[in-house]
């Protein structure tokens, strides 16, 4: 994958076009050849996102400066002057101070680029995810290499030091995870990988898996030299038919070249890994039920603590970490903790995998640093809303959150969206425009988690139910006010009471509904319409 | 994408149906941690998990039927029910209701005659609605016999249902 010095987004929509956008994106293209710039920098068209007057708008990356409007006649000086000379064109800058501040999310995202930057997927889709030698041809293995070469505790100070966090939805640091493990009394450790990716929306593992799978075996290795575990699982869901394939394919192929077994490539160092199969159930993907399904039982989460680092799969201390997350190491001890560190932003580095979903033109996945916004998400890896105009995204699945359409310009990093009272999630980001109804969005979630509860804990388990009889019955044009003070009381016991983090979320819709939303909702009760005319309203 | 489920199942009636599960049993293993990898066999060899099945299985493993009931009724893909010769499961998440999985839940109900959970009097397909199938790029989705059908409209659903005789 190419990596471009420069970013150039030229706003082209409907509004911008009418005054000769095309013929900028034209001459742009046109400079960047005259300059030699093609290696070096990108252009990408967006939608319209300033005032008519400053249109077309053109905003150059990493230094996040905008232009506008940009003429045809203007463009040779603004390439020669910014992308070959170096120098911010300061005639041509959108200087009106109302614009600015229309724009001013503009002026927390210096530094970042918003291009892809592919580091877990950087060979998936390029290399044969069936041929060990394919993998081996392009610096794979070379990272276990490295790795079996330190202490232990050395490569765990690496992990720790380059700021990954869990990718699978806390964000947890997954230094202090594999240190914890490493500390933990016993002789007998596991490493899990846990690819029971079941989030609605999010299906970034499993093209991890089915890209690469022998990166993810050269990751646990890694994992398992660094916290004395010679034993891993892959937890794959049932669901996952060609991912399984392909795993097994590859351990098959790893053990037969010796990567795999007792004392690995004459290193001493034994490790073997198993493949579970999940059997449909959301649930296993939190790491307690998750253990318990491997051990032949119902996926009915643990109380914790004790944490699985220190009584994990058969009581024995235990590393559970996402697919993604595994994904990161090799490039981490190949590159090292400051190269990772150099992405993303200081809080969160490094990038994370998304996949893009809904009502926008382009659907897929795509990898990029951590802290780039949703508009940018739409704009130019969605290309622009399909249909209508923006109205909320969906994050991570259910377990996200509802975002809505004024935090789009929040920086997309754990602490950022934490700070919104937001959360990441897992990756997946569903855009939803404005046909879609708040009630009817939420009460599809709540199905969800009233289907996939295990039952276990009563909040849940009731709540879940609760929830969703209410919600049926707003859509129905049978809600009172007395609902929503009932839904608040459910969301917040739920959070407060449930045993696992699937209970503790399920009630998040709910609230991000009615901190944002409310007016929609009440519109059903009050005055009996579905103001998206998506709901039946009993009719 | 065609796979094991896919191979002709038999019957619980069929002589050799105890042999069959022994053998499942034999060649996954009898600890408590194969107990899962063994009903998902029985239940793609025959179909669903029976209760002969079960009590066969308690027999050579050792595990309580009621334990191993227990076990199957948590997982959506241990059936112990019978069910149709085709399983259609549609994908009742968000991702594919924002992007017509409403109208497509609509018309499949309509063209199939039965709701949710139902199985034609045919016995041709039996209808179940479950969560994210991991494939949202093409949704709506629904898979057929495990088999990922996508990008979905109410105009192309009759094509593919007329594929599963």
């Amino acid at each position: 994958m190419k990596k471009y010095r420069s970013m150039v987004l030229i706003s082209s929509g409907e509004s911008s076009k009418s005054k000769g956008s095309d013929a900028v994106v034209d001459a742009f293209h046109q400079a960047i050849e005259k300059y030699d710039l093609g290696a070096e920098v990108c252009v990408t068209t967006i939608p319209d996102s300033s005032s008519v007057k400053n249109q077309p708008l053109v905003i150059v990356y990493p230094e996040a400066v905008a232009y506008g409007p940009v003429l045809e006649e203007n463009v040779d000086f603004l390439v020669s002057e910014h992308l070959y000379k170096g120098r911010v064109a300061e005639a041509l800058r959108v200087s009106d101070p109302f614009e600015m501040k229309r724009i001013s999310w503009l002026l927390q995202r210096t530094g970042t680029m918003p291009a892809e930057n592919r580091i877990v997927l950087e060979y998936v889709g390029v290399i044969d995810p069936t041929s060990i030698n394919d993998f081996l041809t392009h610096d794979g293995g070379q990272a276990f290499a490295a790795a079996v070469e330190m202490k232990p505790q050395k490569i765990i100070d690496i992990i720790k030091k380059s700021g990954l966090r869990g990718r699978g939805g806390a964000g947890f640091p997954t230094g202090v995870k594999w240190q914890a493990v490493r500390d933990a009394p016993g002789d007998k450790k596991y490493i899990i990988c846990n690819a029971d990716e079941s989030e609605p929306g999010t299906f970034k593992d499993r093209v991890i898996l089915e890209g690469n799978p022998f990166s993810m075996i050269e990751a646990m290795l890694i994992a398992g030299y660094a916290c004395g575990a010679d034993e891993g699982y892959i937890y794959i869901r049932g669901e996952y038919l060609d991912a399984l394939e392909k795993i097994s394919n590859a351990l098959r192929a790893a053990r037969e070249f010796g990567g795999l077994g007792k004392n690995i490539l004459n290193t001493g160092f034994n490790f073997d890994i198993h493949v579970h199969s999940g059997a449909g159930a959301y649930i296993c993907g939190e790491e307690t039920a998750l253990l318990e399904s491997i051990e032949g039982k119902r996926g009915e989460p643990r109380p914790k603590p004790p944490y699985p680092t220190t009584r994990g799969l058969w009581g024995k201390p235990t590393l559970i970490n996402n697919v993604e997350t595994l994904g990161n190491i090799p490039p981490i001890i190949h590159n090292g903790a400051d190269w990772f560190r150099a992405q993303g932003t200081p809080s969160s580095p490094g990038t994370k995998v998304y996949t893009i979903l809904g009502n926008v033109n382009k659907t897929g996945l795509m990898e990029v640093p951590m802290g780039i916004t949703l508009r940018e998400v739409i704009g130019i890896y969605g290309k622009g809303m399909k249909s209508g105009t923006f109205k909320f995204a969906q994050t991570g699945g259910s377990s996200g959150s509802i975002i809505p359409a004024i935090l789009q310009d929040t920086p997309m990093d754990f602490d950022s969206y934490r700070n919104v009272g937001v959360a990441l999630g897992s990756g997946a980001l569903l855009i939803c425009d404005d046909s879609n109804c708040i009630v009817d969005c939420v009460r599809v979630l709540m199905r969800f988690f009233k289907v996939e509860s295990c039952g276990k804990c009563v909040p849940c388990r009731i709540g879940t139910e609760q929830a969703l009889d209410i919600m049926t019955a707003i859509s129905e044009g049978r809600g009172t006010m007395e609902h929503l003070a009932q839904l608040e009381w459910l969301s917040h016991g739920m959070e407060e009471f449930s045993n696992c983090g699937l209970g503790q979320t399920a009630g998040s819709p709910i609230k991000n509904m009615l901190d944002h939303f409310r007016a929609e909702v009440e519109a059903h009760i009050k005055l009996g319409v579905c103001p998206a005319g998506v709901c039946s309203m009993g009719k | 994408m065609e796979n094991t489920a896919n191979q002709q199942k038999i019957s619980y009636d069929h002589p050799d149906a105890i042999g069959e599960i022994r053998n499942i049993i034999l060649d996954t293993g009898r600890s408590k941690d194969a107990l899962i990898a063994v009903l998902k066999k029985v239940a793609d060899r025959f179909g669903y998990i029976s209760n002969i099945a079960v009590q066969e299985i308690s027999r050579q493993t050792s595990i309580s039927a009621a334990e191993i009931f227990s076990v199957a009724t948590f997982y959506r893909m241990l059936p112990t029910t019978q069910r149709g010769r085709h399983v259609i499961e549609f994908c009742e998440s968000l991702p594919c209701h924002v992007v017509g999985g409403r109208e497509l839940y609509r018309a499949l109900v309509d063209q199939l005659g039965v709701q949710a959970g139902e199985t034609s009097a045919d016995g041709r397909f039996t209808l179940l609605t479950t969560s994210c199938l991991g494939v949202c790029e093409v949704g709506p989705v629904l898979s057929i016999d495990n088999n990922i059908h996508g990008n979905l409209s109410a105009e192309s659903l009759a094509e593919i249902l007329a594929k599963y005789g």
